[in-house]
């Protein structure tokens, strides 16, 4: 028996609450509140709430029923489409619109990813989309007025063959006639970067590296939360739960869609669905040069801070960066074949944790939590495509790959201009007619496999 | 992981011992054709989800090519059969029809 056994249990009082507490009832797609009205997030904000017991938050977003008809429809509420929605409204003043989503807000890819943020890429169109869009996540947090924690903690991507030490120099050369800051830089100072790193792998030893400094990570769910917060407080519609089932055309004009909740019409229509684009376009009547694999991501235990930037591993497949919360965020290969399972085969697991215990050697006894997959959408040259479709008032952003978060908010400023105007120098080189053309941009020997 | 059996030699075994080579069953054009049947050859893709045919290689066995059906949703593998073949076989198309009834695939149903 314990010498405690004996003892009375503490007597312990809790202070009285300062007021009655009552939960709000009115959550969920039945909230008769149309539009949210933005409450400004501030420091002063929290004092506030916390001077009465934080009861005065309010949902970030409403959850309206279906109007008969909007100006534009999006289809997707991840990252691209909602960016997308956002800047049509911020930009061009269009905010008859309607996000749809057959899953939840962001439960996608957007939420899926290992958040890799970067733009040395060697195409210029590319390097001009992408750092587009990296140079706009810098100041995101500020512009919607909520953290979407964007850390400049920089990425190197590991040159570890002869090959990718050409490739990168080159890559590097081209950056710098973009304005895209990076550089290349020797095994030495991959070591001072990422002191947890073993350069003398026995496969593939690292040659060198490219280094994006104020490449980074940002919170993934955030910056779909953050878009889907400024789009209701437009008053847009952000419509989950809400699967789109076909495509009503007329005269070779989108008229509509056909959805779980109804019949919902539309001047204009947004395809942002990522992996299930080919799916969407063949209910419109095209096809897409697009093909659907699985990428698998996992993430290890926390532990305390031991790698502060993001380290790509293209040769071998393994991405990796550390997370805020400790645990070890790791990025693998995509499927060798098409699927649409979302989660990834298992051999892959075993490749990617070969690949890092090689290159990161004391990850060996680190355990795993969680693993998962995403559909990503990959075209033959490994550029994403932006575009009008054979459809009039029908246009689609696709084609994002295994690297679409980085570009969520270049991709909608440049699609949002494409929808409002038919045309946008952004997505310009992106249409689909580039593959009718032979107009390439090559990315996939660029960035080998990895995004 | 698949497991796949090889028409051809007949093995058995892991998804590792295998390739995949594309979307199976395609007409070719090459010069001289016009520019919509050669950009749909290059680039159009089926992409189901659902049933989809694929060719396959037994990189770590045989070496030969062959065509699978299967399932890209439920990962269901419907069969396999030698890449000489030019429609696939009828008991292939009624293992899909079991499980997906008004199935199609370009031509095939």
């Amino acid at each position: 028996m314990s010498q405690f056994a004996s003892e009375a249990p503490p007597s312990v009082t809790f202070p009285a609450p300062a007021r009655r507490i009552t939960i709000p009832v009115e959550l969920g797609p039945e909230s008769p509140k149309d539009t949210a009205r933005m409450k400004r997030y501030s420091v002063f904000a929290i004092a506030r709430e916390a001077l009465r017991d934080h009861m005065g938050w309010e949902r970030a977003w409403a959850s309206p029923e279906p109007r008969k008809t909007y100006d534009v429809i999006i289809v997707g509420a991840g990252g691209h489409g909602l960016a997308t929605a956002y800047y049509l409204g911020k930009n061009f003043g269009i905010t008859n619109v309607a996000i749809l989503e057959k899953g939840w807000l962001g439960g996608g890819n957007t939420g899926r990813n290992t958040t890799i943020i970067r733009s040395n890429y060697l195409q210029d169109a590319s390097a001009a989309i992408y750092e587009k869009s990296r140079s706009l996540y810098e100041t995101l947090s500020q512009v919607l007025n909520y953290n979407i924690m964007y850390s400049p903690r920089g990425v190197i991507m590991l040159a570890q063959t002869e090959h990718e030490v050409r490739g990168y120099k080159r890559t590097a050369q081209a950056n710098a006639l973009q304005g895209v800051a990076t550089e290349f830089i020797s095994p030495a100072r991959v070591k001072e970067i990422v002191p947890i790193i073993n350069l003398d792998g026995p496969r593939y030893p690292v040659l060198g590296g490219l280094w994006q400094a104020r490449g980074g990570t940002a919170r993934h769910d955030a910056v779909a939360w953050g878009y889907a917060r400024a789009c209701s407080a437009m008053g847009m519609h952000i419509l989950q739960k809400c699967e789109v089932t076909g495509i009503s055309r007329a005269n070779g004009r989108v008229t509509g869609v056909t959805t779980n909740r109804g019949d919902i019409g539309c001047n204009k229509l947004g395809i942002v669905v990522a992996g299930h684009s080919g799916h969407l376009a063949e209910m419109a009547g095209f096809r897409l040069p697009i093909e659907s694999v699985a990428l698998q991501a996992l993430v290890s235990e926390p532990i305390k801070p031991c790698m502060d930037c993001v380290v790509m591993a293209n040769t071998v497949h393994g991405y990796m960066s550390q997370s805020d919360k400790g645990e070890m965020v790791i990025g693998g290969g995509t499927d060798g074949y098409n699927n649409y399972t979302q989660r990834g085969s298992f051999h892959h697991i075993e490749e990617t944790i070969r690949a890092l215990i090689e290159t990161f050697p004391m990850v060996a006894r680190l355990k795993m939590l969680r693993q998962w997959g995403g559909i990503v959408d990959v075209t033959g040259d490994r550029s994403p495509i932006l575009s009008k479709t054979p459809v009039e008032g029908i246009f689609i952003n696709c084609g994002w790959g295994t690297g679409g978060f980085k570009a969520i908010p270049g991709s909608g400023w440049g699609f949002a201009e494409l929808m409002a105007k038919g045309y946008s120098p952004l997505c310009d080189e992106f249409g689909l007619d580039r593959f009718y053309q032979g107009r390439f941009i090559d990315e996939s020997v660029a960035a080998g496999v990895a995004h | 992981m698949l497991i796949l059996t090889c028409p051809c030699c007949g093995v058995t075994a892991e998804e590792t011992e295998f390739h995949q080579g594309g979307e199976a069953h395609l007409k070719r054009f090459g010069p001289g054709s016009s520019d919509d049947d050669f950009h749909t050859y290059l680039f159009a893709k089926e992409n189901p989800k659902g049933a989809h045919f694929e060719r396959w290689r037994h990189n770590n066995g045989c070496g030969k090519w062959f065509i699978m059906a299967r399932d890209t949703v439920t990962l269901e593998v419907y069969g396999s059969y030698p890449a000489q073949t030019h429609e696939p076989p009828k008991h292939i198309r009624e293992a899909i029809t079991a499980r997906r009834p008004g199935w199609r695939w370009r031509g095939f149903a």
